[in-house]
């Protein structure tokens, strides 16, 4: 009885939600007695058996050409393949946006048990006893399942990449897909920008930056410190910053290393997304703004004088590294 | 067109979470509940695409009875008539398979979810529905266009979106982008009226397994005190951020 990792790749590159996968799927492996199988699906990096350094000791590949575009019905059809192949009792997914459409509806044709939005590592096994967040970051949960077999669905940046020195041994999966029920028409994606959920660092801003054209200074700073932008609702409402960078509880969840929250008051939605950051920096005019609470560090101070001062400092360091 | 738009029943946003019975259970003691936020976006779009060809917008939940205020909310917004499953749902797969029943018996052509609900924050229900009923699953859906049985949809994908297409009927979880913030109704008074007389009929529970149980819930652990600095000292920050936080 083996674990079965959904393993995600990009353009050509695995992403590193998929090595993490590799990691928690590795570390239960480690603890049941038992081994870690990757599978990816459609067309894939040149180097598969990487995903041993990250935790794999086999990685299966179903390379039927109707699976290079993405549909839930065909890539759960698949993943079901390789869990009667295998022998699952664990299949570990990524709550990314491809994870999230998969894992419901693999959960119903394995009959398997399906608990998502998960933070941290089983607790037990018998029965399966693991922790998720819940009431958007403001509660956690154990939750457990007296089913034979569970897919677990974890948060990005929740568990954390860690290096093992697996085979990686690759092999092909021969699986006929489902047929596909959703036909791709045309994929937008930002070229050359981390995705917000992945993003280490983040530097976010709100209503206190005024207008759109003032995001400049963000994305000056954002740029120095090699990070992701994202903003407050009303941001995006009024069409300053597109929807893809809203955060919060009706947003995105985050949860980078450094969050830098510019002219963003904390109002609990916002903070339902993001409290989980590891680090947390707060600059606003206003002391008695509320982000101030849930802070790591504080500046008092307008962003328009602080922020490019930030920026500098931030250069000055970088420079001297 | 038959649209069925399935809403759950959650803690209002600005609600303090507490644990009851030994933190065995969510304690509900002076929360007020609505219709999960990313289901008032669908239920709006079900409307929108009422006016444009017409049909039917009901509106589905599955618990007890004291979600009924927040039915009738919905029908006060616009839904035609609603269905109410009764039964507690603890439980994905257990409130899917209620879902199921309810589609397979009355044949809706669209059948719109939120992503996911901001309680729990499963984002279960509709792939699983989507996947007891063998139907089109489109997530995190930010676009519908309807012509005919064919449909348009976006999504969101990590790093940005996709377009793509299906045939109804189909199944989707959606989110802000369906409609505008700026296009969500508010019941007016003359809803309000309209929503006492409209259908609400409750179904007993069709049987299903529930895989899931919480054994424990906890609160997450208060942070530290913030750290001010000053304004002028943006180096002292940057110099925390390396030696101490060790984030950069
Ligand atoms: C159902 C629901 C869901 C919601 N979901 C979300 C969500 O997911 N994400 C989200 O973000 N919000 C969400 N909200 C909205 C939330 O309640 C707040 O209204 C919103 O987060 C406020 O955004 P803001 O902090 O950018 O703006 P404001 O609250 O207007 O705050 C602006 C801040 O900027 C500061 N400021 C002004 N000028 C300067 C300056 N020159 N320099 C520095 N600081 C300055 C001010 O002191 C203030 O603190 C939701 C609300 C509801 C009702
Ligand atoms: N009890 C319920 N009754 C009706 N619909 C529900 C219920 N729970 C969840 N849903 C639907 O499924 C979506 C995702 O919920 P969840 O899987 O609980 O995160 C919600 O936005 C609703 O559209």
């Amino acid at each position: 009885m083996s674990v079965i990792i959904f393993a995600e790749s990009t353009e050509g590159k695995f992403k590193k939600a998929t090595f993490e996968a590799c990691s928690y799927g590795a570390k239960i492996a480690a603890a049941t007695g038992s081994e870690a199988h990757a599978l990816v699906i459609g067309s894939a990096p040149a180097d598969l058996s990487v995903l041993g350094k990250y935790g794999a000791d086999k990685v299966h590949h179903a390379s039927d050409a109707a699976l290079d575009e993405f549909n839930g019905a065909a890539v759960a059809s698949v993943l079901k393949a390789a869990m009667d192949a295998i022998g699952a009792k664990y299949v570990v997914i990524s709550g990314s946006f491809n994870g999230k459409t998969v894992a419901p509806i693999l959960s119903v044709k394995a009959g398997a048990a399906l608990i998502t939005n998960v933070n941290s590592l089983p607790a037990s096994y018998g029965p399966l006893v693991v922790r998720r967040s819940a009431f958007s970051s403001k509660g956690l949960a154990d939750y457990t399942t007296s089913a034979d077999v569970a897919i677990i669905s974890i948060i990005p940046n929740a568990i954390g990449v860690e290096e093992h020195n697996k085979a990686g041994e690759v092999a092909t999966l021969d699986a006929a897909p489902a047929a596909k029920n959703t036909t791709v028409v045309s994929v937008d994606r930002v070229k050359g920008q981390i995705p917000l959920p992945e993003a280490e660092l983040v530097v976010s801003a709100g209503r206190g930056m005024k207008a759109a054209e003032n995001w400049t200074l963000i994305e000056k700073l954002a740029d120095t410190l090699g990070a992701a932008t994202a903003c407050s609702k009303p941001v995006s409402d009024m069409h300053w910053r597109p929807h893809t960078e809203h955060v919060g509880q009706t947003g995105i969840a985050i949860r980078p290393n450094l969050y830098i929250a510019i002219g963003i008051s904390g109002a609990i939605q916002h903070l339902a997304g993001v409290s989980n950051s590891k680090t947390i920096v707060v600059i606003n005019s206003d002391a008695e703004a509320p982000f101030f609470k849930a802070a790591d560090y504080g500046i008092v101070g307008d962003a328009f004088d602080v922020v490019p001062k930030l920026t500098a400092a931030i250069e000055a360091f970088k420079a001297s590294n | 067109m038959k649209i069925l738009v399935c809403i759950s029943h959650v803690p209002d946003t600005t609600a303090k979470i507490n644990f009851k019975d030994n933190n065995t259970a969510f304690d509900t003691d002076g929360v007020s509940f609505v219709i999960n936020p990313y289901d008032e976006f669908g239920l709006t779009k079900a409307l929108f695409l009422k006016e444009k060809h017409g049909g039917t917008v009901t509106v589905c939940h599955v618990g007890p009875a004291s979600a009924e205020p927040t039915i009738r909310k919905a029908l006060a917004i616009g839904a035609d008539d609603a269905i109410r499953v009764d039964a507690e749902p603890t439980d994905g797969f257990f409130v899917a398979s209620q879902l199921a029943a309810i589609v397979k018996e009355n044949q809706y052509d669209v059948v719109i979810c939120g992503q996911e609900s901001i309680d729990y924050n499963g984002g279960q229900v509709p792939g699983m529905l989507a996947a007891l009923l063998d139907l089109p699953f489109v997530n995190a859906c930010v676009g519908l266009e309807v012509e005919g049985t064919n449909a348009t949809l976006e999504r969101e994908i990590d790093g940005g979106k996709e377009k793509l297409t299906a045939s109804l009927p189909l199944v989707l979880g959606g989110k802000k982008g369906l409609v505008e913030e700026s296009d969500l109704r508010i019941p007016n008074m003359r809803g309000i009226m309209m929503a006492r007389s409209k259908k609400l009929e409750v179904k007993p529970a069709t049987d299903a397994a529930k895989h899931t149980a919480v054994a424990q819930f906890e609160k997450p652990q208060p942070k530290a005190p913030v750290k001010m600095i000053a304004a002028d000292n943006v180096e002292e920050l940057v110099n925390l951020l390396h030696t101490e936080a060790k984030v950069i």
